[in-house]
């Protein structure tokens, strides 16, 4: 397809230069050491990426124990016990590995600095060390694993987890360091963009993408040390019986989950307005049109991160929480679908009169419109109190937020690496195979867990390993769904990989997009841009050259 | 659109659930229309504004006015719902005063329920038809959730703290009840029956004492003998808090070998441990005191049924 060249920042392809990051400097330990925050970008990218195989692959060994009611796995019996390992290794490796860590550490890593002009974070060397502690994490996290097991869900419940037997204490002390990794990544950003913005760049000339991210990052500073104090009286409780969380020794088990979800609610926008700030990106770009609504969306993602520290009660409307707590927490919670009612309608009016083309990353953004507004209007279901009644701790709940954070998020993470891609690599990937996947990923998506939607409305507690009869056949729909999720993510992998081995082909600016980074060369060069860039136009004006001044 | 509503949940067991149900399909008919106001213009636009080389697009800012409306708009449906489901779920969080009150214990992985009169079951309960119960709960162990699909209802189960739920039933026979709160290796098969009978049903299935009572009499299960349910008593009841069935010394007299031989009272007097005396030492158990032991135990009268105190007799007669 021949491609729209509109848009004031377009600048004519340049010769391409012979060194970039990838190839100034050679070697293991040139990476190992590095504090360039590209090549940090793409070892965060390969990291995450490699928890989300992980993940995913629990993922796939759950649903094929749910498949039939005698939980054979290649004909080997799974036992109750194998099967709450399995479900808890998933939640635990998706979100404290793969989900919270992988936009903010990868594609932001790798864009934030370029699209505000910046030659790099503002503190590098904690940026690599952010890394390094992702890594000791990880590494904790898996040996957790090996030299034991966990079985306690990623929620880590008091005085279940307090109790059991297992490698409980080793997995918090993961999610903990994991928390200053995830921490340094946040200060680093909210620094970056406090700094080191291009001459000219005043806050409402900032890409709604910086937007976003500047939002996870104040989550990511303040909500996440609550997670990491939670997790060490978890730790003293275990070990040393000290009597905060588990009642038999004066503590109390429902102080543990205001805590958690004290921070694991805003956690879930830690998760979901990178998305958001993705989606941000790629519909005015595909659309060829000037964002319609940027300070609304703006101000939508700065309320959304607001928002997200006052609505933890929402997760405990039958868990014990006073009920005066139960009615406030439902009536904040309604407050979040205007923020993101705003978004949506706001990009939806950004593809009117449009000029819209259908390349890989769009595929994603439109998939992600549809997918996270089933995401959100489930959520009513939940926060409307005499629904939830019924609906919560059930499949509907685990539906619910597959929506949100892979329905959303992890499309919206896939659409943006197909989107960066060129400026990461210098390579195009294969557009057919990418459109390939997009649409499979949207089937075996919705196969998956609009079944799950029925499941849990019709009684089917989460995390069970037995289930009756009678929901034989919406069990057996969505294993097959999650082969066919396999099957996409499979097919990305492999021709991504595979653009790798051609020669850099890849334009500067092969979307047309406004932005920042699209004015250096794709790969960039180890200082980004040859000159300090100069902001010339607002953000996502497609307006003809002729007419920018 | 009934079947739609039959499709997506359970049956209905109470007025309540009818009324969540009516919520729900609400919602769902709401979210429908708002998922094709969000999804058609998505893949209209895709298609109608679909690529053309050269296109330029108009430079839209910004609308305040429809800003304002899809803010305005929203949130004013959000408030309208808050209240809508604050309304039904205030009935849920008060039980009227009038409820039978049955207490539940929960443990690893098993259900316990205590009905006023003593009566005790295990994950089979049976309740009357068109009568408010209330069940008052706590556990043993760690977290559990007493869930009763049919019913719409659930509320977690905290160690160290009572929690309640209730319902009105109003449809004769079984529902489940499950554990929706992880609780570890057999989460999923802590799980039981809920049975709501006629007045008449329930008064007969009351004075059997329980259950498993009921399947004894009724041969259901004729591989266990009195001696059998009387073991089942002794422990369900609390006997074996005070006395041991080994020979070993407790608050009270072990039952061991008791049956037959000649006690010494504190009376100075023996008396021979037959069946009346076994049975007159429940119901009034300061008339003949041990001679060791203090005059602590109460009565049972009333507390046992009459197959639980026939049990029991038949047990100790067992233990030689």
């Amino acid at each position: 397809m021949e491609r729209a060249v509109t848009g004031g920042a377009r600048i004519g392809d340049r010769p391409r230069p012979k060194k970039n990051y990838l190839n100034e400097t050679k070697g293991f330990w040139s990476w190992a050491s590095t504090v360039d925050h590209k090549r940090i970008g793409i070892m965060y990218l390969v990291a995450t990426l490699t928890a989300f195989l992980l993940g995913g692959i629990f993922a796939l060994l759950v649903r094929l124990t749910l498949l039939t009611p005698q939980h054979t796995l290649f004909g080997l019996q799974v036992t109750a016990e194998t099967y709450n390992r399995f479900f808890t290794l998933h939640g635990a490796i998706m979100v404290f590995l793969f989900i919270i860590p992988s936009i903010p550490g990868s594609l932001t890593n790798f864009v934030l600095p370029l699209m505000i002009g910046a030659k790099d974070v503002a503190f590098p060397r904690l940026n690599l060390a952010s890394f390094y502690l992702w890594i000791v994490g990880a590494v904790m996290a898996v040996a957790s694993m090996v030299i034991g097991a966990v079985d306690t869900g990623w929620t880590f419940y008091t005085p279940y987890s307090t109790t059991t037997s297992g490698t409980v204490t080793l997995m918090t002390a993961a999610v903990f360091v994991l928390g200053f990794s995830s921490i340094f990544t946040g200060l680093n950003f909210i620094a970056t963009v406090h700094k080191l913005r291009a001459p000219g760049m005043g806050w409402f000339d900032m890409p709604l993408f910086v937007w976003g991210m500047y939002s996870t990052a104040v989550i990511q500073v303040l909500a996440t040390p609550v997670l990491g104090i939670t997790l060490v009286l978890l730790m003293l409780e275990r070990v040393f019986q000290i009597g905060i969380f588990d009642s038999r020794i004066g503590g109390d088990p429902v102080l543990f989950q205001h805590f958690f979800w004290f921070y694991s609610h805003p956690a879930v926008y830690i998760m979901i307005l990178p998305g958001l700030a993705i989606i941000s990106e790629l519909i005015p770009t595909f659309s060829r049109k000037t964002m319609f609504g940027y300070r609304a969306i703006a101000y939508s993602s700065v309320s959304l991160a607001l928002l997200s520290f006052i609505v933890w009660g929402h997760h405990m409307f039958v868990a014990g929480q006073s009920q005066l707590a139960t009615v406030i927490f439902s009536a904040l919670t309604f407050l979040v679908a205007i923020p993101s009612g705003v978004k949506v309608f706001n990009w939806l009016s950004t593809m009117y009169m449009g000029n819209i083309s259908l390349e890989t990353p769009m595929l994603y953004a439109i998939s992600f419109l549809m997918l996270f507004a089933i995401g959100g209007l489930t959520g009513i279901f939940l926060g409307t109190l005499s629904t939830d009644v019924h609906l919560t701790d059930t499949y509907f709940v685990v539906a619910h937020f597959h929506y949100v954070m892979m329905g959303s998020t992890v499309t919206a993470f896939i659409g943006g690496l197909h989107y960066w891609w060129p400026k990461m690599t210098g390579r195009m990937p294969s557009e057919k195979w990418g459109r390939v996947a997009a649409i499979l990923w949207f089937i075996g998506f919705n196969a998956t867990f609009l079944p799950q939607f029925i499941l849990g409305s019709r009684g089917m507690p989460r995390r069970y390993y037995n289930y009756l009869d009678q929901f034989q056949p919406l069990h057996a729909f969505s294993t097959v769904g999650s082969w066919i999720i396999g099957l996409s993510l499979f097919i990305s992998l492999g021709y991504l990989l595979a653009s790798l081995r051609k020669p850099a082909d890849a334009p500067d600016n092969p979307w047309g997009g406004t932005t920042m980074e699209w004015q250096t060369s794709s790969p960039p060069i180890t200082h980004n841009f040859e000159d300090t860039p100069v902001l010339e136009h607002e953000p996502y004006d497609y307006r003809p050259k002729a007419v920018t001044h | 659109m009934d079947w739609l509503r039959a499709w997506m949940m359970p049956p209905q067991g109470s007025e309540f659930a009818k009324e969540i149900d009516f919520v729900y399909m609400a919602l769902f008919w709401l979210s429908v229309v708002l998922f094709l106001m969000i999804a058609v213009p998505a893949c209209y636009f895709a298609w109608r504004y679909r690529y053309k080389p050269g296109r330029v697009t108009p430079h839209q800012t910004h609308n305040t006015t429809l800003e304002v409306l899809w803010s305005v708009l929203p949130l004013m449906l959000c408030i309208g719902i808050f209240f809508w489901g604050l309304n039904g779920w205030m009935k849920y969080a008060v039980a009227p005063g009038e409820a039978m009150e049955i207490s539940v214990t929960a443990k690893q992985w098993l259900w316990q329920f205590e009905y006023p009169d003593g009566s005790r079951t295990i994950n089979d309960i049976h309740v009357p038809v068109n009568k408010p119960v209330k069940f008052t709960m706590t556990s043993e162990d760690v977290l559990h959730d007493f869930f009763v699909p049919d019913m719409r209802v659930k509320h977690d189960i905290i160690p160290g703290r009572y929690t309640q739920i209730w319902f009105t039933p109003t449809v004769l026979g079984e529902h489940n009840f499950t554990c929706a709160e992880y609780c570890g290796k057999d989460h999923s098969g802590m799980k039981g029956k809920l049975t709501v009978d006629n007045d008449a049903d329930f008064a007969k299935w009351m004075e059997t004492g329980g259950t498993e009572w009921e399947d004894y009499f009724n041969g259901k299960d004729p591989k266990k003998t009195p001696a059998d349910w009387g073991k089942i008593t002794y422990e369900r009841v609390g006997c074996n808090s005070c006395h041991t069935v080994d020979g070993s010394k407790s608050k009270g007299p072990s039952w061991k070998g008791v049956y037959g031989s000649m006690v010494e009272l504190n009376n100075g007097t023996s008396v021979l441990a037959d069946e009346n005396y076994v049975r007159e030492s429940m119901m009034n158990p300061q008339a003949k005191v041990v001679k060791g032991f203090d005059p602590i135990m109460p009565t049972f009268q009333g507390l046992l049924k009459p197959n639980q105190a026939n049990g029991l007799v038949a047990y100790i007669q067992s233990l030689k």
